[in-house]
């Protein structure tokens, strides 16, 4: 069977016509439109990149943050972070997300470290958080028995978990979708255009936007979600003018059967700049070391470096001494989207009618995100849309089963019923080709979209051995040529062509003609 | 559940596993081998140059060919039994050993053995075990995996490429880019002597004019979508002098940087592995620390040549048999590498037989000399022309070299080279 084309056919001129579209379809523009299609209304989500969670949200450290690091009465990060942490139970039941709440603790090594220990403390209390307690020495190492022993205490934080980030943006997308959400990759807004409605009623006003490639879809509302492009996404609507400086983070992630593990995620007390370097025992059992903070202007450099791999070690070691660089599988780096003043950016604009900035959500935004939808959901109402809840609304995805969570048994009723469920194509993260088949006609036919979708290529061999099994795949179900194959979209192609499809001048290189030409 | 008994299964049908199935079926057990992928022969497959052999059966063979030798006794040998593309994912011991292999085939089939032979062989280092900085395009590959893709699947990964590490297989894959029209700008070593072969430096590098940086890192990786380039920078005092880096425009990185022994499967059995050469602990017969549980080949530890994978293994299959036959002599005594010894494999020997161990240098010496001493006094010493980290040293130990064990403190055998 052939995969369903991914991007709608190109759309008459005119193009299609919603009640809203939503920009960006990191975490934030996932949960807003997941949230939303619970309303009679018509939502599109448009996204730049070939495929969803490809911005800020892949590269997210995955914490269900405890609540204590900003006040919820006084910043609108720290209230909906509060709200958000709590929805995280059901929307697992009803999505099937990884997540899980193994607790935070924040570790101080000093009595001045335990005084702001003791301020995070009352602001924990002030948010109402459940079960939020102060530790001594002997009490945190029971807790963390990985933890430095020169520790002198610190908070613990039981409602505090880690995620999946990009599996939690995929699950709402999909549950988007079910319930009638349009998915748009590859539409990169390059124009908003404000169209007046028929008879000049400004009610049926709508904003047409057009892509870079000059698709163009009608909405009459509009949310920008847009990440760390939501300031030039705002710009095109005329609307309010604001900077998002990227921050850069950037994390050493550690093989499962790393010796010395801790199972708590540990911070170290903050500075007022960040939460600092963390470990974080990733809820797919490796462990990931960071994140650096560093702002820089350009928001697509994601490169690392050598002096932050000193940094994070040594900050991570002082934390669990056991930790080993030994055991590193891979670094990566991710940018926050921060604007000035450092809360979030969500209100109905004042300047551009019918748009909903949904900016500046950088940490704790993965942990918000539902709270957020909720609340831009309300905003939306106030832009004169009326939201009426549909009847037939799923809010839940069928149980998809994976090969890694199954026991031998259960397995093998699998490949009874599939035996696509039998070929194992990714060993390190035993990953079946029906998990690679099911990524791909889900439309995510990039090498990086089937990582973050099945985690095939994400464990200890780096896809070392099941890259030309997955390319196999792809092109099988795609008809793409092997050359076609892109690591993740535009021109990052993985592989040049054929054997013998170039002339080769004696001794290798490049024939003298075509040098010439 | 398909349920399954044999004497014997061997996790992997490469070099190692081919010669210990042929060695344990050959003495009447039964055997299963458990392959992952569609064919036998392992890497050997995608070798497809030659220098194979030349030990084994004094003939200058291609991958291809040497795995044929074994592969042919195996598919018509009637005690052993063949499950192709199937996948070991879960192991453990339950009295005995029980394994269960993956497949689109049978399902899930849960086979229990009296032995099981370790020979899932080697992964490569990566990208992340190394920690190059820079941006993350496409465009970098392990030498492996290339290796893979042009000999197998017949696709060129690249047109100028930088290889990083001076490991056989990236050696080796200079040349074959050469062969396909693929630029080679330099290979990168950060040690001050290759990692590979000699003769592979000479027919792999010299006969093509590529260059061998030696006592180089790649110091940055360049390009958003795809790779641009790399900057090279020497080793000054074991960090990256910047000052003295270049840039050398390339859009394909291939990193031969060392192999890792794949022992997930053998953790999840509870072996015990020696940190040194990432394989299991192994007594003179090549069993684990788990009763009935043995290993050879790139598992145990990473060979340069597949004739010792094939020795080792055979050596291997035979102490199986001598298990399953209740044989196995339990009269061993601990070998240790002594002064400039990496590892010695195995970590004990049988004082009473012929005993071949293989041993890895920690320096680079002409005219070294390879001691072997017990509880201090010199028993036997031989004369090695060249030793490099690279080039393993084995060892022919028998009875005749050893006296009689004195006393009642357990004697200890010290390799060292001087």
């Amino acid at each position: 069977m052939k995969m369903a084309p991914r991007r709608a056919a190109r759309p008459r001129a005119g193009g299609s016509t919603y009640d809203i579209a939503v920009i960006g379809a990191g975490v934030t523009g996932a949960a807003i439109a997941r949230r939303l299609s619970a309303y009679k209304v018509s939502v599109v989500l448009l996204e730049k990149e070939c495929d969803v969670s490809f911005g800020v949200s892949k590269a997210n450290s995955g914490i269900i943050h405890g609540g204590f690091h900003y006040s919820a009465a006084t910043t609108l990060k720290g209230r909906l972070e509060v709200l958000g942490n709590l929805m995280f139970d059901r929307l697992q039941k009803e999505l099937h997300f990884p997540f899980r709440r193994c607790g935070i603790l924040v570790a101080a090594f000093s009595v001045e470290e335990m005084k702001t220990v003791q301020e995070l403390y009352s602001r924990g209390m002030e948010n109402q958080i459940i079960g939020l307690e102060l530790a001594g020495r002997d009490r945190i190492l029971a807790l963390e028995p990985k933890l430095n022993p020169d520790v002198v205490g610190g908070l613990y934080a039981p409602g505090g978990g880690v995620i999946e980030p990009y599996r939690f943006v995929f699950s709402l997308i999909e549950n988007a979708q079910a319930n009638g959400v349009e998915l748009r990759t590859g539409f990169r807004v390059a124009e908003a255009r404000r169209e007046a409605g028929a008879g000049d009623r400004s009610a049926s006003s709508r904003w047409a936007l057009v892509s870079q490639q000059g698709e163009q879809i009608r909405a009459r509302t509009v949310i920008n979600a847009a990440g760390l492009y939501a300031d030039e996404v705002s710009r095109l609507f005329g609307a309010e003018e604001f900077r998002i400086v990227p921050r850069k983070g950037e994390e050493f992630l550690l093989d499962r059967n790393a010796r010395g593990l801790p199972e708590k995620v540990i911070f170290p007390v903050p500075d007022p700049r960040s939460k600092g370097i963390l470990v974080i025992p990733t809820v797919e059992g490796t462990c990931m070391l960071g994140p650096t903070a560093f702002e820089q202007e350009d928001k697509e450099d994601l490169s690392t470096s050598r002096e932050n791999f000193e940094t994070i070690f040594a900050a991570a070691r002082r934390l669990v001494p056991t930790l080993s660089e030994r055991d590193i599988i891979t670094s990566f780096a991710g940018l926050r989207p921060s604007v000035e003043g450092q809360d979030f950016l969500i209100a109905v604009s004042e300047k551009a009618p019918g748009l909903v900035q949904a900016a500046g959500i950088q940490s704790p935004g993965l942990t918000a995100a539902p709270a957020i939808a909720d609340y831009v959901k309300d905003l939306v109402k106030k832009t004169g849309l009326a939201l009426e809840e549909k009847a037939d609304w799923n809010p839940s995805l069928p149980l998809v089963p994976r090969v890694r969570e199954l026991s031998p048994f259960e397995a093998d009723d699998l490949v009874r019923e599939n035996p696509a469920y039998g070929e194992i194509v990714c060993r390190c993260e035993s990953i079946s080709e029906a998990e690679i088949v099911a990524a791909i006609r889900r439309g995510h036919t990039t090498m990086d979209g089937i990582k973050f979708y099945t985690r095939a290529q994400m464990g200890r061999c780096q896809g070392g051995f099941c890259t030309y099994k997955i390319l196999k795949i792809l092109q099988r179900e795609t008809g793409m040529s092997l050359d076609q194959v892109t690591k993740r979209g535009g021109a990052s192609r993985l592989l040049h062509g054929e054997v013998g499809r170039d002339p080769v001048a004696p001794g290798g290189g490049r024939t003298k003609l075509e040098a010439e030409a | 559940m398909t349920e399954r008994r044999y004497d014997t299964v061997v996790l992997g049908g490469g070099s190692a596993g081919l010669a210990a199935a042929l060695e344990v079926a050959e003495r009447g057990y039964s055997v299963a081998v458990l392959e992952r992928e569609h064919e036998l022969g392992g890497i050997l497959n995608q070798c497809i140059h030659n220098g194979f052999g030349l030990h084994r059966f004094e003939e200058d063979l291609t991958g291809p060919e040497y795995a044929e030798r074994f592969i042919e006794r195996v598919e018509s040998h009637p005690g052993i039994e063949l499950f192709l593309d199937t996948t070991a994912l879960e192991a453990g011991v339950d009295g005995t050993p029980v394994v269960y292999g993956y497949s689109r085939r049978h399902g899930i089939l849960q086979i229990r053995s009296k032995a099981v032979v370790l020979a899932m062989g080697c992964r490569e280092r990566n990208r992340g075990n190394i920690g190059i900085p820079g941006t993350r395009p496409a465009g970098v590959y392990t030498a492996g995996l290339a290796q893979r893709l042009i000999n197998i699947d017949g696709i060129v990964p690249g047109r100028r490429a930088v290889v990083v590490g001076s490991g056989d297989i990236g050696l080796i894959m200079a040349r074959r880019l050469s062969w396909v029209g693929t630029e080679v700008l330099g290979v990168v070593e950060i040690q001050p002597y290759p990692s590979g072969l000699t003769r592979n430096i000479v027919q792999c590098l010299n006969d093509f004019a590529i260059p061998l940086h030696l006592s180089h890192v790649v110091a940055e990786i360049y390009g958003k979508d795809r790779v641009e380039g790399v900057r090279v920078a020497p080793v000054q005092d074991g960090r990256p002098d910047e000052a003295r880096s270049f840039r050398l425009d390339c859009d394909t990185i291939l990193l031969s940087v060392g192999l890792i022994p794949d022992n997930e499967i053998s953790k999840k059995m509870g072996v015990e592995l020696n940190p040194e050469t990432g394989g299991a602990i192994v007594d003179a017969g090549r069993m684990s620390s788990v009763p009935g549980v043995f290993a050879c080949g790139n598992v145990l530890h990473v060979h340069d040549l597949v004739d010792w994978v094939t020795e080792e293994a055979e050596t291997c299959g035979a102490s199986v048999a001598s298990y399953l036959e209740g044989t196995y002599s339990q009269v061993q005594r601990q070998v240790v590498p002594g002064a400039n010894v990496k590892y010695v494999v195995p970590n004990r020997y049988f004082p009473e037989a012929e005993n071949r161990l293989y041993l890895r240098s920690l320096v680079v010496k002409n005219q070294a000399e390879l001691v072997v001493t017990l509880n201090g006094e010199q028993v036997k010493r031989r004369r090695l022309a060249h030793v490099q980290p690279s080039e393993m040293v084995s060892l022919t130990l028998g009875p005749d070299d050893l006296p009689p064990a004195a006393g009642a403190q357990e004697p200890r055998l010290e390799v060292s080279i001087r």
